[in-house]
C-alpha cells in the first residue's frame, strides 16, 4: 500500500468533483430542497391530518348553519373539510384516495361513506364517530412533556443518511463503472497504482465530499429549524463518516466488474430502495413484522440511523452506539476487502 | 546479447474465438519492433497481454529473462488504442498525477517539451483535439523514463504533420537506447520506424526479420510499368520479363531498376507517364497472405 500514490488519485477525484458544477451544486441542494420541503410542509403541524369531503359545499364553511355534524368534528385539528358538490362528486374522490372520508352534512342520519380500501378512512371514520360521544365517560389522557422530540429532529438524521447513501452509493459505484467502460482504469491500471490504492482513494475521497456537503446541509438546515442534538456533535459526525464509508465500501463492490452503466444503476436502485424504507428513513418499523426488523437490521443504513438518533434525539454516548459503530467499521473493512479481490481493470 | 522481452507461446481464446494463436517471439534491446497486419489480426491483443494488462490462455512472457513482476510497470510505458482520462483535470494536472504514481518520475518540463503539450497545459482533457489526445496519451507512456515502450496504433487519427513528429519523437527514443514495441497496420509507419517486424495475420505471426530481409525474401522484383502506346517499339529481344497487364498498360520484372531505365533509352522508348514500382511491405503481406494490408 504506497500512501503516496492513493494521494495522487485522492486529489485528482477531489478535484473533478469540486469541478463537475451540475452534480456538485446537486450534492448540496437535494438534501437541503428535501429538509426544506419538509420544514414547509409540517410547518408545526407534525400530526397526522385527513380531508373529509362534506356535502353541500357551504355545509363545509366554518360558520355554517346548514349542517348536522358535530362541532367537535369541524373544529377537530386532525380534520380539514373538503367542499364537495354532491354526493356522486364525493364518491368519485373517495374511489380516487382524494379524500378520506364522504359526509352529508344535511343527513338527519349523519350518513357518511368510506373507500373500504383506504386506511385512512378508517381512521377519519372513527375520528368523526368519537366525535358523536362528547359528554361520556371517556379513558384518563395524558400528554408526555420535556422528552418530546420534534418529528423534524427525528428526520433530519435519516434525510442526511438517505443523500449519505445516495451520494456513496452512486459516486463511487457508478463512476467507476463508467471509467472501466471509457477505458480510463485501464490507463491507471498501467502505472504501478494497485486495486487496493486506487479503491481506498475513491472511498476516502468521497467521504471527505460527503462529509462536507453533510457539514454545508447541516449548517443551512440548522439555520432554519435549529435542530435539538442531545448527545456529542462530535460522536454524530463521526458516525456518520463510519457509516458513510461503510456505504462507500458497497458502492466498490458493486463497481468491481462490468462496464454496463444501465446494469450499475439497476443494481444501485435494487440496493438504495429496500434501504431507504427499511432503514427507518422516513418512518419507524416500530410494530413491524419480526422478518422486516430482521431485514433492517442486515442494513448499514439501520445502524447508521439507530446510532445517529440515539445521539442526536436521546444524547446517547459512545457507549450506547459502540456495537453499531463496531459493525459499520467490521462491515467498512470487509467490503473493502472483497471490492479489492473481485476488482477488474478491464471490460 | 540478452533479449529484454521474450514471448513464448501465447495463446488467448475468447469463447469460440481465438485471437492469438501461439505467437512467439523476442526483441533486442535498444530497437523498435513492430507488430504488423490488418484491423482484427490479434496485435493488440498481443501487446496487452505483453504488458500484463489481460492475461493469457496459455503462454509466457519474460521481461529481461524473468518473469514480470509488480516493478514490470515501472520499467514500461503503454500508449493505448483507446483509453479516456479521468475528467475535468488539465493536460498538466493529469501528467503530474500519473507522474505521482511511479518511483521515478520524469522531468515534467522536458515531457511537456517533447510531446509538444506547453501551448495546451491549461486545457482540460474532454477539451482536447484528437491529434492533441494522442500526444497527451504519448506523454503519458513517458513518464516514468521507462526501458521499454509500448506504442498502439499510435499514428492512428493524426494528420501528416503530427505523424512526423511522432516519428521524430521515435526516432529520438532510439537515439536514447530505449526499446519500442509498435502496433501498425501502416506498412509505410512500420517501414520507417521499425529493426524488426512481425507480420500478423489471424493470431499468427506469419514471417518476421527486418523490413529489408523481408522484402527481400517474399516482396518480389521491381517494376517498370509503362503505358502500352510507348511500349510498342519494344522489342521481344528485351532481357527482362515483360507482362501485359491490361490493354493499355505494360510491366517490366526485373531485379535491378537501372539496367531496365538504361536498355529503355538505348532503345530511344518514349519514357513519360512510366511508373517505376519497387516492392514494399504491403507487397509483402500480400504475397504471404493473398490479402492487402486493409482489406
Amino acid at each position: 500500500m504506497n500512501l503516496h500514490r492513493m494521494w495522487a488519485i485522492f486529489v485528482a477525484r477531489n478535484a473533478e468533483f469540486f469541478r463537475d458544477r451540475a452534480s456538485f451544486g446537486w450534492n448540496f441542494a437535494f438534501p437541503f430542497l428535501i429538509i426544506v420541503g419538509f420544514g414547509i410542509i409540517f410547518n408545526g403541524r407534525e400530526f397526522k391530518q385527513f380531508k373529509v369531503g362534506v356535502f353541500p359545499p357551504e355545509a363545509a364553511l366554518s360558520v355554517s348553519s346548514v349542517t348536522s355534524m358535530p362541532d367537535a368534528f369541524r373544529s377537530d385539528r386532525h380534520i380539514i373539510l373538503v367542499p364537495v358538490a354532491d354526493k356522486a362528486d364525493g364518491e368519485t374522490r373517495l374511489s380516487r384516495h382524494q379524500i378520506s372520508l364522504l359526509i352529508d352534512a344535511t343527513s338527519p342520519t349523519h350518513a357518511y361513506w368510506l373507500n373500504d380500501s383506504s386506511p385512512d378512512g378508517s381512521l377519519a371514520e372513527r375520528i368523526y364517530l368519537a366525535s358523536f360521544m362528547i359528554g361520556r365517560p371517556v379513558p384518563e389522557k395524558g400528554v408526555t412533556r420535556g422528552g418530546q422530540i420534534r418529528y423534524i429532529d427525528w428526520l433530519m438524521p435519516g434525510i442526511l443518511a438517505m443523500n449519505m447513501m445516495f451520494s456513496a452509493l452512486w459516486g463511487v459505484g457508478y463512476v467507476i463503472v463508467r471509467y472501466r467502460k471509457n477505458g480510463a482504469l485501464k490507463r491507471l491500471r498501467a502505472t504501478p497504482l494497485t486495486a487496493l490504492e486506487y479503491l481506498s482513494a475513491q472511498m476516502f475521497s468521497r467521504i471527505c465530499l460527503i462529509l462536507f456537503t453533510l457539514c454545508v446541509v447541516w449548517i443551512g438546515a440548522d439555520l432554519l429549524f435549529h435542530f435539538q442534538v442531545r448527545g456529542s456533535l462530535l460522536l454524530l459526525f463521526a458516525i456518520f463518516a463510519l457509516g458513510g464509508l461503510n456505504l462507500c465500501s458497497i458502492g466498490l463492490i458493486l463497481a468491481a466488474r462490468g462496464t454496463s452503466e444501465e446494469f450499475a444503476s439497476g443494481v444501485l436502485n435494487f440496493i438504495t430502495w429496500p434501504m431507504m424504507f427499511l432503514s427507518e428513513v422516513w418512518f419507524s418499523l416500530e410494530g413491524s413484522p419480526a422478518w422486516v426488523n430482521d431485514l433492517s437490521r442486515l442494513l448499514p443504513l439501520t445502524h447508521l440511523l439507530t446510532a445517529a438518533r440515539r445521539v442526536m434525539n436521546e444524547g446517547g454516548t459512545f457507549a450506547d452506539v459502540h456495537f453499531e459503530c463496531g459493525i459499520l467499521l467490521l462491515g467498512t473493512v470487509v467490503a473493502l476487502v472483497i471490492a479489492a479481490t473481485l476488482f477488474s481493470w478491464n471490460e | 546479447m540478452h533479449p529484454i522481452l521474450e514471448v513464448l507461446h501465447l495463446r488467448k481464446r475468447y469463447g469460440a474465438v481465438e485471437a492469438v494463436r501461439d505467437i512467439s517471439f523476442h526483441v533486442e534491446p535498444g530497437i523498435c519492433f513492430g507488430l504488423l497486419g490488418p484491423n482484427g489480426a490479434g496485435k493488440t491483443t498481443t501487446l496487452e497481454i505483453i504488458e500484463d494488462i489481460i492475461k493469457p490462455t496459455s503462454g509466457e512472457v519474460l521481461f529481461d529473462g524473468h518473469r514480470r513482476t509488480a516493478s514490470f510497470r515501472e520499467e514500461v510505458g503503454i500508449q493505448f488504442q483507446h483509453t479516456s482520462l479521468l475528467n475535468f483535470l488539465s493536460v498538466e494536472e493529469t501528467l503530474k498525477t500519473f507522474a505521482r504514481l511511479y518511483h521515478r518520475p520524469a522531468d515534467l518540463e522536458e515531457i511537456i517539451d517533447r510531446c509538444d503539450l506547453a501551448d495546451i497545459r491549461q486545457r482540460r482533457n474532454d477539451r482536447l483535439s484528437g491529434g492533441q489526445t494522442q500526444r497527451l496519451m504519448l506523454a503519458l507512456a513517458l513518464l516514468n523514463q521507462p526501458r521499454l515502450i509500448f506504442l498502439d496504433e499510435p499514428s492512428t487519427g493524426l494528420d501528416p504533420q503530427a505523424r512526423r513528429n511522432l516519428w521524430d519523437i521515435v526516432g529520438q527514443f532510439k537515439a536514447e537506447g530505449r526499446t519500442l514495441i509498435l502496433t501498425t497496420h501502416s506498412m509505410e509507419e512500420a517501414e520507417y520506424l521499425c529493426d524488426k517486424i512481425a507480420i500478423v495475420d489471424q493470431g499468427l505471426i506469419i514471417a518476421a526479420g527486418s523490413p529489408a530481409e523481408l522484402i527481400r525474401q517474399y516482396g518480389g522484383m521491381n517494376s517498370i510499368i509503362l503505358p502500352k502506346t510507348a511500349s510498342t517499339r519494344i522489342p521481344p529481344s528485351l532481357p527482362f520479363a515483360v507482362e501485359e497487364r491490361d490493354e493499355a498498360t505494360l510491366v517490366i520484372h526485373l531485379d535491378e531498376i537501372h539496367q531496365g531505365l538504361q536498355a529503355l533509352m538505348e532503345m530511344d522508348i518514349d519514357l513519360r507517364g512510366i511508373f517505376i514500382h519497387s516492392p514494399n511491405l504491403e507487397d509483402v503481406f500480400l504475397h504471404l497472405t493473398g490479402k492487402r494490408l486493409r482489406e
